[in-house]
């Protein structure tokens, strides 16, 4: 409640300059939904370490921190070219939050499949806005759902219709600039899949220049009937940036999403993923990798909830740590009353290469059906001395086999990947992002602690 | 010059002295089995010959091919030929057996100044090894040791071996655990490299695998010294005997 007041005159003032100009304030439900939000920011203020979601991760340096609310943003084009994609069936651009049509390609996209800026199609199509909008994420579960929600406005909007295949990913690049005063943006997608789609959609988080930055972000998924959605998160922003994500799955009737999240960069990161498993036969993979050195803050969280019978959710977590790098996995599985028959797996892996590169992880099971099955586990360990020594008795070197073993700890996460273009990418960010920490000198500084000396863990509840 | 002279051998393990003087001279060609009760060493002087490094080497010093072996790191003493067959092969999820194989290749390729070869140029000579350990191609493309049978992780050992035609192979309890017909093509995988410019060292407890690759010498060690050394009858006497009556003979035939 301190941290809060301390910025929110701040706030108050960006939220009240925002009202007045923002896409859609003459829309009563917009209005409304801004105003409530911002209402609900003000009462709960930033979370603290009190607060049991945020037990790991301290967000006082978000708090103290009075941003400036980034208006459009340009980019050089040329900057923009090292992030751009092969293989995609189209890029949007978001520069501080804004989409900038002029920098995206959209090319030909199949029928069916509408991909735009969320403040676009506020202006133009507000009804199939109002439709989705903030209708299946709480605004009000936290400080950050409510902030986002009281500066929605824009983000990418992609509709694809009932029975539409499409076969390349979507590409969406959040790239945030530098600037003299601390920039914060809140980027608001929405992904409405209809039933019998199938999509995969990738959200990229970048930089240009170094400063520092708030970036806010939600997605709302919805995943109709028996659709099949792949979405990826990659973040990799500078180290200055502070980057909160939530990604609200709401999943139809034998629906299949796979959730994967990979961060790499960024100082101080908190990806939420929340799929609801709201119709009969769901299935989702939640598969994520996080790899932080230097004083990265990387967490991850959590929650499933199987609202409907015969769901299976699985969530795997690998985390690679080293230097002072501080992971939290928390992995909340709820299990409504009425889902019997839920099979729902969570295991987070994590490998510590230094000594003062922390991970903190917690399961938590809260389970109401009688007939399901639930099952967690959780490592955490050093780099096996075993393996390392049997791959050198082969002859090859030190350096490279600590290499293979960091790339095979994180290929467990892309095996989870369907084979795509999207994949490759992340695949390629893995491996350079991989290599510089195996090249830092604090991998080695491990020394020869002789026989694995990994924990384990393992219940079923 | 013989390719390994061990002089004079001492190791500590945690402080307690596992090795307690070893001498040991082999030639290119020749077949030795080191065997010994349990705790009697065996599996250290492997260890140490394949240079793992948790083991103190006290005093003493192992020549190979004239070079000083304690000084070289195991991967140094991998790419100038020496090849261990672990007792318990590693498990290493992740990284395929294929890719694994072609890598230690590479690297001991790479270091004899030789081209590295790629997927296409290995995979012939591959397949062939692979029939010689009559192993099944698909095992290649799972990660090393994950998921196989004990059976199927002591043959991809020997296919390694086959692989990285070592100059010096150490095979450290290959036959514990294997079944007849297991054990028979491990042993057959091992007389297929037998060559003039190759010797083999071959740790084991049981006489059983010794009639399958047949030795040139039989060495006994017990509480970390060789008591006795003789031909491939040893062996024999060995199993008849077993190692406690052989132990208390030497004492009284050699006077401490």
């Amino acid at each position: 409640m301190i941290t809060a007041t301390e910025q929110l005159e701040t706030y108050l003032e960006s939220f009240t300059e925002f009202q007045k100009r923002a896409a859609g304030r003459n829309l009563p439900w917009l209005r409304r939904l801004r105003e409530d939000a911002f209402a609900r920011f003000c009462e709960v203020g930033f979370p603290t370490t009190h607060d049991e979601d945020w037990r790991f991760t301290n967000v006082s340096a978000i708090a103290r921190t009075s941003f400036e609310l980034a208006q459009n943003g340009q980019l050089p084009k040329e900057e923009l070219e090292q992030f751009r994609i092969k293989g995609a069936a189209c890029q949007l651009v978001f520069v501080n939050g804004h989409f900038v049509r002029e920098l995206s390609s959209v090319g030909k996209m199949p029928a069916g499949v509408k991909v735009s800026g969320l403040a676009e199609e506020i202006d133009s199509n507000p009804g199939a806005i109002e439709a989705h909008l903030g209708r299946y994420l709480d605004t009000r579960r936290d400080a950050f759902c409510a902030l986002n929600t009281a500066f929605a406005e824009d983000g990418a909007y992609v509709h694809i219709r009932k029975g539409t295949i499409v076969e390349d990913p979507i590409f969406l690049v959040f790239i945030s600039t530098a600037s003299d005063a601390p920039l914060m943006s809140h980027p608001r997608n929405l992904i409405v899949a209809e039933e019998e789609s199938q999509a995969t959609i990738v959200e990229d988080y970048v930089s240009v220049g170094e400063s520092t930055a708030f970036c806010n972000t939600i997605t709302e998924l919805v995943a109709g009937d028996s659709a099949v959605i792949s979405h990826y998160m990659v973040e990799r922003e500078h180290r200055q940036a502070f980057n909160v994500s939530t990604l609200r799955i709401q999943q139809g009737r034998s629906a299949n999403v796979a959730s994967h999240s990979v961060l790499l960069g960024g100082g101080l990161v908190r990806n939420n993923v929340h799929p609801v498993l709201a119709g009969e036969g769901g299935e989702c993979l939640i598969n994520g990798l996080f790899i932080g050195n230097g004083q990265q803050h990387l967490d991850n969280y959590m929650l499933v909830e199987h609202a409907s019978p015969h769901c299976d959710s699985r969530q795997f977590y690998n985390g690679i740590l080293d230097d002072r790098a501080h992971g939290v996995f928390h992995g909340r599985i709820i299990v409504h009353k009425d889902a019997q028959k839920t099979d729902a797996k969570q295991t987070n892996r994590n490998l510590l290469l230094s000594d003062n590169a922390q991970i903190d992880t917690k399961p938590q099971l809260e389970i109401y059906a009688d007939d399901v099955k639930c099952t967690h586990g959780a490592t955490i360990g050093q780099i096996d001395e075993n393996a390392l020594f049997y791959l050198r008795s082969r002859g090859i070197d030190e350096l490279s086999a600590r290499k293979l073993l960091l790339f095979a700890f994180a290929s467990e996460c892309l095996d989870r990947m369907k084979p795509s273009p999207a994949r490759e990418q992340v695949e390629k960010l893995i491996h350079s992002y991989l290599l510089q920490v195996a090249n830092s000198a604090n991998t080695f500084a491990t020394g020869t602690s002789s026989e694995d000396s990994g924990r384990t863990c393992e219940e079923i509840g | 010059m013989s390719l390994l002279e061990i002089r004079n051998l001492k190791v500590k393990v945690d402080n307690h002295e596992i090795l307690k003087g070893i001498d040991m001279e082999i030639n290119p060609g020749e077949v030795h089995s080191i065997m010994g009760p349990n705790g009697s060493g065996k599996s250290t002087l492997a260890q140490v010959l394949a240079r793992r490094e948790s083991y103190d080497v006290t005093s003493g010093e192992i020549l190979y091919n004239g070079k000083d072996l304690l000084a070289m790191k195991p991967e140094d003493a991998a790419c100038e030929g020496i090849f261990m067959a672990f007792q318990y092969p590693v498990e290493i999820p992740g990284i395929s057996n294929a890719y694994f194989l072609r890598s230690a290749l590479n690297a001991i390729r790479k270091y004899r100044g030789e081209d590295e070869l790629d997927a296409m140029d290995f995979l012939p000579m591959f397949r062939e090894k692979l029939k010689l350990l009559d192993m099944d191609e698909k095992l290649m493309n799972r990660s090393v040791n994950e998921g196989f049978s004990g059976g199927e992780k002591k043959r991809n050992e020997i296919l390694q071996m086959a692989v990285l035609e070592p100059k010096l192979a150490i095979l450290d309890e290959t036959d514990s655990g294997l079944d007849i017909d297991a054990l028979r093509i491990v042993a057959n995988g091992v007389n297929a490299m037998r060559s003039p410019d190759r010797a083999i060292i071959v740790v084991t407890h049981y006489q059983r695998l010794l009639n399958y690759i047949v030795p040139d010498f039989v060495h006994v060690l017990v509480n970390g010294r060789i008591v006795r050394s003789g031909g491939p009858e040893l062996a024999l006497e060995l199993e008849e005997k077993g190692y406690v009556e052989i132990d208390s003979e030497t004492r009284q035939v050699t006077p401490a």
